[in-house]
């Protein structure tokens, strides 16, 4: 039974981490129609970049509240400004040529700056994997019995945080005039053009969010690792594109519930069959579902008008 | 170990935490005779190491390992009557030029026996050339088993993967006295494999229990299903023979999940980067490794006191094993009725009981060297300490 406790924590930290990453494929895949493979390595750069300030902080500083939020604010608009970067030069000169040719240069982007970042000259960090800093001192929060289940005080932390920043995300796209905007270019972005909606601003906007978002998981994601490599967005990325999937891609609910399903999933496998089934579970259960519903868990079925 | 060669120098090298500031490459030659006339008074030993580039610490560990035991063997009269004389090509740590290098000592020095190189991949680059043309190499820390698998003329003195498991599954059983252990291991790599699967056997042989077999993925940081199933399964210990950048973080969450058991592992621990990562959870768990600076037994303390008294620094576990390497060489040289290829590879495939400092070597008829590995403990402050040697 402790175990089964332990298991559902264990699932459910990853899977937050999945859906606030999945987050940022939806909202781009909403506006765009474009799948960001260089979401995964956007959060990575995040990741780094609050390595570094954590670093430069130092002890105690580091694990402030003051020094917390200085590490989220400073990885979350650098990242945000990585994503408007990249839309800009990258995405924007080819919004109107076959969705192919966007979809390669993503991958393109992704290898750049994950195999980019192995590189060891500059501010470059290199191949080795780093211990990330503790900028939550862990202590126990709840104890189970004889040590079964153990919950600490950063996996509290980290899944409020996510749910913060999911619920301010679900008010902005539902609630704002900027949400009201991007849905529109969603929907329609020739006819949202001619209302009057700023489309490439929009597009240039959800980017930036959704950048702030994955730097935002990617901080989470080192607080429960401990480690950070410039391989990390690849893996991470991959899974939090499945789970977008899986939710409907799109979708903003849909992509926290594919995200925490994804998590929950994968941690059954491993604690109640083999640890190496893991994955090809993972991806059968992305196939079922989408033979069962074609568009993911909460996809709307579009008809195609002939 | 695996083949990358950067990965491989690295997890080997580490050892005993060799320092960064390095001997300069153009280091003095060896006391060789000034004029040596051709096909004269003295004996080509031919070396292939990484010399500059990322892993050229390495590579210059080995040569002072070398340069130190041809100084002795000169010392001692030489080899019949003939004094050693070595020629050092550096291969940038690059198979190719591996390949090229020996190539040159071979048809152009002429040399008698060849050593080297530290990463699998590039011993096998020049072992592809050295048995072809009947030219006797040894390497000194390849532990990949297909490097000798290329020829009878190339041999090794240090153990091969699989052996580390042995050594841990009699370590576990006779000095930790555990009953029942779980596995967690790397997926996808052929050295953590080859060390769980001898680790297995000998340990149910010895009448312990595999109480959990999980596994993990390069590059994967959360290990915290593998080990919540693992810790239902009530282990006594757990046998993590993968690489320090994992089990730094395997570590760190086992103690998170309450896991107060001892983990055990292979040198791809040995890294200052484990301490990095793991923080304290680290302390006081075990791993094999081929030799241990604190290794009380005099021969390896004279050894240690000389290399430091020579190169300022304490010898590495790469500076012992090329040390040894030479000196299996110029025995089997005194032993060889001549020194031609084929006499002096008989002498080396007939080493038995040779007191090499990083332990007894005797060369099996697959001309791997049997011979003993350390098990060190992870101590405070980036420092092992020796615990025991286990004989194969």
């Amino acid at each position: 039974m402790g175990d089964l406790v332990q298991h559902l924590i264990n699932g459910l930290a990853a899977g937050t981490i999945y859906a606030l990453v999945a987050l940022g494929y939806t909202m781009v895949y909403g506006v765009l129609k474009l799948i960001n493979f260089a979401h995964g390595d956007v959060m990575m750069v995040g990741t780094f970049g609050a390595y570094a300030v954590a670093v430069g902080l130092g002890r105690p500083a580091q694990s402030s509240l003051l020094g917390v939020a200085a590490i989220f604010l400073v990885a979350m608009g650098g990242c945000a400004l990585l994503g408007l970067f990249i839309e800009r030069f990258a995405y924007r000169p080819l919004r109107e040529k076959p969705r192919l040719t966007a979809l390669i240069t993503a991958i393109g982007i992704s290898f750049t700056l994950s195999y980019g970042f192995q590189l060891d000259f500059g501010p470059l960090p290199g191949a080795a994997p780093r211990a990330f800093p503790e900028i939550i001192p862990p202590r126990e929060w709840l104890v189970f019995g004889d040590r079964t289940v153990v919950i600490w005080n950063w996996q509290v932390i980290s899944l409020l945080i996510a749910l913060l920043l999911m619920v301010a995300l679900q008010a902005l796209v539902y609630r704002s005039r900027f949400g009201r905007a991007m849905r529109a270019v969603s929907f329609d972005h020739r006819t949202a053009a001619l209302m009057g909606i700023p489309v490439d601003r929009v597009i240039a906007l959800t980017f930036m969010l959704g950048s702030a978002l994955a730097a935002g998981a990617g901080i989470l994601f080192a607080i429960k690792d401990t480690v950070v490599q410039p391989l990390m967005g690849l893996y991470v990325g991959l899974k939090a594109f499945v789970a977008a999937v899986i939710g409907g891609i799109g979708n903003v609910p849909g992509a926290v519930v594919g995200g925490l399903l994804l998590g929950l999933v994968e941690e059954f496998v491993v604690g109640y069959s083999s640890s190496s089934w893991r994955d090809a579970v993972a991806f059968s259960f992305l196939i079922l579902v989408l033979l069962v519903r074609p568009s993911g868990l909460f996809g709307t079925v579009t008809a195609e008008k002939v | 170990m695996r083949t990358l060669p950067a990965v491989t120098a690295a997890l080997v090298l580490l050892a005993t935490g060799c320092e960064k500031k390095s001997a300069t490459p153009a280091a003095p030659a060896p006391a060789a005779p000034a004029s040596v006339a051709p096909g004269g008074d003295s004996i080509l030993v031919g070396e292939i190491f990484s010399l500059t580039g990322g892993q050229a610490t390495f590579g210059i560990s080995s040569r002072n390992g070398i340069e130190m035991a041809v100084k002795e063997a000169n010392a001692a009269g030489g080899v019949k009557g003939k004094k050693l004389e070595t020629r050092v090509y550096d291969d940038q740590g690059k198979p190719e030029e591996a390949a090229n290098a020996a190539t040159r000592l071979v048809n152009q020095d002429h040399v008698a026996v060849i050593l080297g190189e530290v990463a699998s991949t590039n011993s096998i680059a020049m072992a592809n050339v050295a048995q072809p043309a009947r030219v006797p190499m040894i390497t000194p820390t390849s532990t990949n088993p297909k490097v000798t698998e290329i020829g009878d003329y190339i041999f090794r003195v240090c153990f091969i993967d699989p052996f580390q498991g042995f050594v841990m599954a009699r370590f576990a059983r006779d000095n930790l006295k555990l009953n029942k252990v779980a596995v967690l291991r790397d997926l996808k790599s052929d050295y953590s494999t080859g060390l769980t699967d001898v680790f297995t056997r000998k340990f149910t042989e010895m009448g312990g229990k595999i109480v959990a077999v999980e596994t993990y993925n390069l590059g994967d940081s959360d290990f915290r299903g593998q080990l919540t199933a693992i810790k239902r399964a009530n282990p006594d210990g757990i046998y993590v023979p993968g690489y320090y950048s994992e089990v730094g973080v395997i570590a760190r969450q086992a103690r998170e999940l309450g896991l107060t058991v001892p983990l055990m592992g292979g040198d791809g621990w040995d890294s200052d980067k484990l301490f990095e990562l793991g923080g304290s959870a680290v302390e006081g768990h075990y791993f094999s490794n081929h030799y241990s600076s604190d290794d009380p037994a005099p021969r390896v303390q004279k050894f240690v006191a000389a290399y430091k008294a020579a190169y300022g620094r304490v010898p590495d576990a790469l500076a012992t094993l090329a040390y040894d390497a030479a000196g299996v060489a110029i025995d089997a040289m005194r032993r060889a009725p001549d020194l031609s290829g084929k006499s002096l590879r008989d002498a080396i495939a007939q080493t038995k009981d040779y007191p090499g400092v990083a332990g007894v070597i005797t060369l099996d008829d697959r001309r791997n060297a049997v011979k003993p590995a350390v098990v060190l403990k992870v101590g405070k402050d980036k420092n092992y300490e020796y615990v025991t040697t286990i004989n194969p």
